[in-house]
Formats: C-alpha cells, sequence, structure tokens
C-alpha cells in the first residue's frame, strides 16, 4: 500500500536524493526456531512498541470457515494456562501501556505500546499467548457473539459496506482475497472453538511469526529478551501459503449495483484487478503507486482537477491502489457526482480519462512531481514511532523481504514514463475491472420498503 | 472501491486523560519554553530534532457553536475554503504549492476553538509560513471553491444522516441541549449551508480571527527566534480584538427522556448519558478515574465487562467525559442486535446504578491512576500529537507547568472522593437515552 510504503520509510535517515537505499536500518536475527527478530531504533522517547506478526490472514481461512482468522485473533485475549481472560490488557494498561490487534488478508498482528522498562514484561505475555492459548468454552460462545455484532456494525448497517464486500466478491474470482476478513454470516453461525484451536496450533508457531520492536531500545537488548522469552518456543511444521492459488485469466467486465432505501448520495466505484509486489511484480507495482498520486490523489491529481473542477461532475474523485499483498490486488477508482448528473455521465468522464492516459501516457514533469511527493512523504512517516514497524510487518506477511523495503526509494526514483504507461495498457482493461454502484432506491421501490419495515 | 484493510480490534480507550509522566526521563523530551516575539505575540514550544520537519498548530477562542442561527455550518466552510486560493494565489495555484512542497495545511472547526496547522519540512518553512499567512489574512472565497466546497458539505449532510451513530448523536444532543446551541446542527443542514454567502465567509474571517483570542504552540526541528519570527509574519497583522461573542452556559436537561428513531437495520445504536463535569472542575480526575473503570477503559471497562466479554452484546461500549467550554456531560456508546439491545441498555442502567452507590474499588481505583499516569506519554508519538497537547493546555488553561502537577492531582485521588462525586454525578434515573434502528423492548419515554 501507498501508505504501508510511506510508512515503510519510517526510520529513514535524512532524504538525500542521491544517498543509497537506507530505508529503515532495520537490524535482523533469527532465533533457532525461525522467529524473525526486527529492531527499528528511534530513540526521542523512552517508548517501545512491541508487534508480533503471523503469516496469516482471512485468506487463509478454511474452506466454509470465513472469519477464523478474526475470530482468532479475538480469542488471543481470552487467556493462557498462566493467565486469565482479558488479563493481557489488563496488564498492560496498569503499566500505563496500550495494546490493540488487527486481522488483514494477509497477516494477523498484536502490539502493545509501553514506557521502555516494560518491555520484559510485554515480551513475556505475547510470547506467552504464542504458546499457551487455553480458552474456555464459556468464554468462547460469548466472543462468537461479539463478532457477530461486529459484523452488523460494520457491515450489516452499511449498505456501502455490503457493496465493497461484494465488489470483493466479484473481482477475485478464484482468489480468497473474495472472503471477507470479518466472514460470512452464516458461515460464522458454524466457526466453534475447536476450529480457533487447530488453526492457532497450524499458524501460530515461531517460524511462522515477525517479531518487530521498535523505539527507545538496541538490538543488544532485545536479543536477550527474545532469546529467554520466544527461544523456548519449538518449531512447528513449515507452513506454505496458498500453494497455486492465483487468478485465472478474466474474461469479462462485470457491474454490480446495490440499490436502497438507506442511502442518499450515489457512488461509483471502479476496480481494475491490478499486479502486487507480492506477486513478485515490483516493477509494475513501482510504477502503477506513481501512476496513482497524478492520476487520483489530491487535489492537484488529474481526476480531481477534470472532473471536481473543471467539468464539475463530481463531489470527489481518486484512486487507490495498494501494491503490498501477497496475492493480487486492485487499482481502483472511486467518486460522487453532483447533483443532478448521472453516475453514468461520471463514469463516462472517469473512463475518457483513462483513454486519454492510455493513448498518451504522462508527462516527464507529472512524474517528477509524483516522485517528489512520494520520497517527501517518507520524510514525515519519520515523525510516528508506529509507522515503522507496520510497514515491515507488511512487507515480510506479503512475500516481500527487507531488501524490498530498503530498496524502494530508488526503485520509484527509476520509474520512467514509458514504464507507467505500459502498466497502465497492462491494468486499465475492461475484462479486468468491476464497476460497482450504490443507490438510492427507487421511487417506486421507496413506499414497498418502508411498509416492509414497517411490518417487523 | 475494494476496501480490503485490517479490522482492527477497536478498543478506543478514553479521550479525557490529558498529559501524563510515567517517569522523569519524559520531563526532558517535553520541555516547554514560552516564546514571546517581538510584536508581542506568545506561543509555546517544544524544540525536537529528531526529524527535520516542525509543526505549527494555533486555534481561535470561538467555534461551531459561535454560528448564527440559520448560517449553522460557517465556521465548518471557513475551514474547508481557506486554502482555496488566498491573495494573488487562485485555488489551483495554491493547492499547488501545498502539493508540490508537501506542505501539509489544515483547519478545522470544533464546537469551541477554530484550530488550524501546518507541517512541513524545515526547508520548506518560509513557503509554508507565506501561505499560513495568506490563508488567515486574504482569502478569496472566490465562486467557484465556493460553490464547489457548498456542493461537497451538502453532499455530506445527506450522507451523514445515513449513518444510524450521527442520527442516534444528533438526537441526543437535541434532548440534553435544546435551544441552547451546543444542540444545533453545528455542521449545517441543507438550508443552512444553502444560504452562507462569500459575505458571510469574510466578515467570518475580519471577526473571529483576531489576537486577542489567538493560542500557538510549535513542535519539531525549530528553536525559539524561529517560532518568534513565525508569529510575527502569520498573525501580527491579524486585527488586535475579535468581534465580542459568547455561548452561554448549557444547561443541561434534568433527562430521563428515550428517544427512538425508527431505521430499517438489523443493529441498534444507543448514546447515553446525562450532566457531568467541566474541565476546570477541582474533582474532574475524580470523576475521569471512575469514567475509566466504568466505561472509559476500552475492554477492562466494568461496561466492557459486563455487555462485551460476558454476555457478547456488543463489538464496542464506551463512556467518556465531554468537557465543552460551556457544560461538561458523561456519555457514551452501544451497538446491539435490535433484539438484544434492551438488555444492554438495562445493563449500562444498573452499572451506573452500582457506581452511583458504591462508587469504585480500592483495586480499580489504583488500576485507573496507574493507567492514566502512564499511558498519555505513550501517545505522544508525532510533533502533531505533542502540538495539539500543547494547545489544548492552553486553551484550556491549565498553566505551563500542568504536566509536572498533574500526575499528583491524580496520585492525590481518595476512595472518599470517589464515593463522594460517584454519589452526585452518576445518576441513572437522569440518563437521556437515544436509540436508533428497530430496538424490541425499548419504548420512548418523553
Amino acid at each position: 500500500m501507498f501508505t504501508a510504503m510511506l510508512a515503510a520509510l519510517a526510520a529513514a535517515g535524512p532524504l538525500s536524493p542521491d544517498a543509497g537505499a537506507a530505508v529503515f536500518n532495520p537490524k535482523t536475527f533469527t532465533l533457532e526456531n525461525g522467529l524473525k527478530v526486527v529492531v527499528i531504533e528511534n530513540h526521542r522517547m523512552p517508548v517501545v512498541r512491541q508487534a508480533l506478526y503471523y503469516r496469516v490472514g482471512s485468506a487463509d481461512d478454511p474452506r466454509g470457515k470465513s472469519g477464523l482468522a478474526h475470530y482468532l485473533e479475538h480469542l488471543m485475549f481470552k487467556g493462557t494456562r498462566t493467565t486469565k481472560p482479558n488479563e493481557f490488557s489488563k496488564i498492560v494498561a496498569r503499566h500505563g501501556g496500550r495494546d490493540n490487534a488487527f486481522t488483514s488478508p494477509d497477516a494477523t498482528g498484536y502490539h502493545q505500546t509501553v514506557a521502555k522498562d516494560r518491555l520484559e514484561l510485554i515480551m513475556r505475555m505475547e510470547a506467552d499467548r504464542m504458546a499457551n492459548l487455553v480458552v474456555d468454552p464459556m468464554e468462547a460462545g460469548p466472543e462468537l457473539q461479539v463478532v457477530m455484532e461486529e459484523r452488523r456494525s460494520r457491515v450489516d448497517n452499511r449498505p456501502s459496506a455490503q457493496l465493497d464486500e461484494q465488489l470483493a466478491a466479484a473481482l477475485f474470482v478464484n482468489y480468497p482475497y473474495r472472503i471477507p476478513v470479518i466472514g460470512w454470516q452464516h458461515e460464522l453461525d458454524t466457526l466453534t472453538l475447536a476450529d480457533a484451536m487447530a488453526f492457532y496450533r497450524k499458524y501460530y508457531v515461531p517460524n511462522n511469526a515477525i517479531l518487530v520492536i521498535t523505539g527507545d531500545v538496541t538490538l543488544d537488548e532485545v536479543k536477550p529478551l527474545a532469546e529467554k522469552y520466544y527461544g523456548p518456543i519449538p518449531r512447528g511444521p513449515e507452513v506454505v501459503r496458498r500453494a497455486n492459488m492465483a487468478e485465472p485469466p478474466p474474461r469479462v467486465a462485470r457491474r454490480i449495483t446495490l440499490r436502497s432505501n438507506r442511502v442518499r448520495e450515489p457512488r461509483w466505484g471502479r476496480d481494475y484487478l491490478a499486479p502486487s509486489r507480492g506477486q513478485g511484480k515490483h516493477r509494475e507495482a513501482d510504477a502503477l503507486e506513481v501512476l496513482d498520486i497524478i492520476l487520483g490523489t489530491g487535489a492537484t491529481s488529474r481526476l480531481y482537477r477534470a472532473l471536481v473542477i473543471e467539468k464539475k461532475l463530481a463531489l470527489s474523485i481518486g484512486s487507490v491502489y495498494d501494491a503490498d499483498l501477497l496475492g493480487p490486488t486492485a487499482f481502483s477508482f472511486y467518486g460522487r457526482p453532483r447533483r443532478g448528473v448521472t453516475v453514468a455521465q461520471l463514469e463516462a468522464a472517469v473512463e475518457a480519462e483513462i483513454a486519454k492516459l492510455l493513448k498518451h501516457g504522462v508527462s516527464d514533469a507529472e512524474v517528477a512531481a509524483a516522485k517528489k511527493r512520494l520520497l517527501a512523504g517518507a520524510v514525515f512517516a519519520r515523525d510516528s514511532l508506529r509507522r515503522g514497524s507496520g510497514a515491515i510487518g507488511t512487507a515480510l506477511t506479503s512475500g516481500q523481504t527487507i531488501a524490498d523495503v530498503e530498496n524502494w526509494p530508488d526503485k520509484i526514483k527509476a520509474v520512467t514514463a514509458a514504464q507507467i504507461l505500459a502498466a497502465a495498457r497492462e491494468v486499465f482493461r475492461e475484462e479486468r475491472s468491476v464497476t460497482g454502484l450504490l443507490l438510492p432506491e427507487k421511487k417506486a421501490e421507496r413506499g414497498a420498503g418502508a411498509r416492509r419495515g414497517g411490518g417487523k | 472501491m475494494i476496501k480490503r484493510g485490517p479490522l482492527m480490534r477497536g478498543v478506543g480507550l478514553a479521550a479525557v486523560a490529558a498529559a501524563a509522566l510515567l517517569f522523569t526521563a519524559p520531563a526532558n523530551a517535553l520541555k516547554i519554553k514560552e516564546v514571546t516575539s517581538p510584536k508581542g505575540i506568545t506561543g509555546w514550544l517544544i524544540e525536537d530534532r529528531t526529524v527535520p520537519i516542525f509543526t505549527l498548530s494555533f486555534a481561535f477562542r470561538g467555534g461551531s457553536a459561535l454560528d448564527p442561527q440559520g448560517k449553522e455550518g460557517l465556521a465548518d466552510m471557513v475551514s474547508s475554503l481557506l486554502d482555496e486560493g488566498a491573495g494573488d494565489l487562485s485555488s489551483k495555484a495554491f493547492q499547488s504549492k501545498l502539493e508540490n512542497n508537501s506542505i501539509d495545511m489544515r483547519f478545522g472547526s470544533g464546537t469551541d476553538n477554530f484550530r488550524g496547522s501546518v507541517r512541513a519540512l524545515v526547508e520548506h518553512r518560509d513557503m509554508a509560513v507565506d501561505l499560513l499567512r495568506l490563508a488567515l489574512t486574504r482569502p478569496r472565497f472566490d465562486a467557484e471553491p465556493v460553490e464547489r466546497v457548498r456542493s461537497q458539505y451538502l453532499s455530506s449532510v445527506r450522507r451523514r444522516a445515513e449513518r444510524p451513530g450521527y442520527t442516534a448523536r444528533r438526537a441526543w444532543r437535541r434532548a440534553v441541549f435544546k435551544d441552547h446551541p451546543y444542540g444545533r446542527e453545528m455542521s449545517g443542514t441543507e438550508s443552512s449551508i444553502k444560504s452562507i454567502t462569500a459575505a458571510d465567509l469574510k466578515e467570518f474571517v475580519a471577526k473571529r480571527f483576531a489576537r486577542d483570542v489567538l493560542v500557538v504552540a510549535a513542535v519539531g526541528d525549530i528553536d525559539a527566534a524561529g517560532l518568534a519570527d513565525i508569529m510575527d509574519r502569520v498573525f501580527a497583522d491579524l486585527p488586535a480584538q475579535a468581534a465580542p461573542a459568547r455561548v452561554p452556559e448549557a444547561e443541561i436537561d434534568g433527562g430521563g427522556k428515550v428517544v427512538v428513531t425508527q431505521r430499517d437495520i438489523p443493529q441498534s445504536v444507543a448514546v447515553f448519558g446525562h450532566r457531568g463535569i467541566k474541565r476546570k472542575h477541582p474533582d474532574f480526575y475524580v470523576a475521569a478515574a471512575i469514567n475509566y473503570v466504568l466505561g472509559g477503559g476500552g475492554l477492562t471497562s466494568r461496561l466492557a465487562t459486563e455487555i462485551r466479554e460476558k454476555r457478547g452484546l456488543a463489538y464496542s461500549v464506551r463512556t467518556r467525559l465531554l468537557t465543552y467550554r460551556r457544560a461538561g456531560l458523561i456519555a457514551g456508546r452501544v451497538a446491539t442486535a435490535n433484539s438484544r439491545i434492551a438488555e444492554s441498555l438495562a445493563l449500562i442502567r444498573q452499572q451506573w446504578a452500582a457506581i452511583a452507590k458504591d462508587g469504585i474499588t480500592a483495586e480499580e481505583l489504583r488500576d485507573a491512576k496507574s493507567y492514566m499516569t502512564g499511558s498519555f506519554f505513550t501517545r505522544l508519538n508525532s510533533t502533531r500529537r505533542v502540538a495539539r497537547l500543547l494547545l489544548s493546555i492552553q486553551l484550556q488553561e491549565l498553566g505551563i507547568d500542568y504536566i509536572s502537577k498533574r500526575n499528583r492531582m491524580i496520585e492525590a485521588i481518595t476512595l472518599e472522593d470517589v464515593r463522594r462525586v460517584a454519589g452526585t454525578l452518576f445518576r441513572p434515573e437522569d440518563l437521556t437515552i437515544s436509540v436508533v434502528g428497530r430496538p424490541e423492548g425499548v419504548p420512548a419515554k418523553p
């Protein structure tokens, strides 16, 4: 992801255009059990952040058990052989720290931020739950209900999120990114604690994890603690991720429409199946990141200038491209028409911009300005402690190496207008696309909808 | 757009805790210098040369609550238009300078204050300063950007109404604040946004951006002389005094109301709360500690334990102290399936009553103190965050020695204090509740 890559520069030295690519200067070592440890020093404040990433995410959910990786993430707070349910967060809070966790399609991560002299405490606790998770069935049941309420909040109460769920399912014909991270409701209904524990035993092993310690700490301080607490955990069987999983060649443009009486303002979106770094398509990814800036990022981008300011067709318009995935990704456009403008008019105007791009390409001046913005963002990213570990975690859970992260600025600098045009011609093809419309209910249906609702 | 971002666990800890120092070391990192410029403008500074960037933050006292009746959304619209053309620079020219030099300039209007900030690489400092001066002193409000931003605001008014959480909060604020400005739709309605003219926007700038209501903070790679220079260049030409304006003290409805807004959604969203405590009240920290235990402390709070952990009734339930200049409240939010929302609300009343009757335990107080004193420091992880803190301390008039005093005030809280405050502050019978959805077993109570 663009922002993740900016974050990747979080610990970089001063930005100097000709310097070699020392992005992070992370120090790393690997324990005998296979746990990779990365240390990024930042001595601004006496604070440290521990982040533990597992190379497993929602796209690894077993067939028919969508939502399992995320459910397990919730259960990881439910205790170990020696700690009680929710005690993990309580202890961190009692020590003035903060903790949280996330599940993405490619990764599951757990992180805490504490004063530096509490690092040993959180390393001990995180290592403990890698090896010794014990969940009382009386805790697992209500937690599944929590996940279902989370699904209602995030998706079922929000038509736009329902459309996003359908868009992913339409874009990825075969690759498991078509499965929502939160899971389909009918499959959530069937998840069990046994499912979660089997998943835990398979994936939560040191040789399938990356530990990133950022902040006011050195490798020499981290190493003995890592050896002491994570070292004794036995290596697990090697995890083979998504062998032979790929999208078949795209054949047809798809179009989906969601109408709802809860929608007041229409939304238009277009996704093109696009290559990612995890697939090894580094050169294309670099070019598409620069293109994303030129085409659809910010008030001076081509799309904003043309559709919002000049033609007055759109309230908002932009593009998004996230290259840091293990599997295929999307180059996406999104926008909202002004009142009195139809989504069809908006769509035609975006298509005209894409056609212009495919015919004439981008100018060298545009490329230079976009690169400057991308690289300057790197300095801002160093302003925050959190973003460094996130970038390393994302890279190492999406089939990339630290070297890929380290070389990113040089690769961006090397992108040419010709490469951008070539990548755009590869990606912006009708058969690779899904168009999604979010629309208000038609007038005739609105009355019927209200009656249905009223009868409940 | 395909969204495949991570699902955060979304704990959302209390926002009430202000700065704290866990140990002595951070005090050095947070050494505040008061700087007065040759032209008499004062600002607070923390130098930090870790990264070659700086953040300048400022605020004018007086926020959206001062929008004239019928012109709600005026302050917000101004905040969106200051960087859309100023001086000799058209909107396009101004935006190009910002983007080409990676200058991050932001403005925003809150209930009580109008805030802004600019963050830039040190090498772009002069340009950032010039652009900020232009934005604050010579904004153009050209027709194209005004109409563009107006159409965006009208769309956002309509989209907000799609969101049950927003609708619940609106109805709740109307019920507790009634006719007070805090109860109005401060982000604007369709008719108020349509009625705002370029003359209104210009008048706002002329009346409200002035030195007597100005507060300034800077953090990053900048020294005292540099800040003094910036302050004189950006702010010295503003009028000495803002036009007189005052938001009256809010009288908060005694409550006990239940407002139900029917909406065809599977999960009901509820906002609840009643009168609380203002920021400068001597018992503020006592109230903050109790709130931490009740619903402020993320997954470890009593409400989260009863509603989320034990019964799986909600993904998120939390409470916070809302501290406005003219009102203090304690309020919270929960979302539960329509069929079980009544159960969540009953548990909230029950926990509210338990706090009112018995306060909190010694162990809970100890945990609240150690969290409050220790946690804030770990949040101060960017120049922007630190600058925001310095601004808040000044806006709330807590004193330049606040950071060193705060921990002692928290450590001094006793169980006796807790019992005294809990008994008067928490009144379950006064809870005003606003629910949006198809809630079962939750009758409206006017």
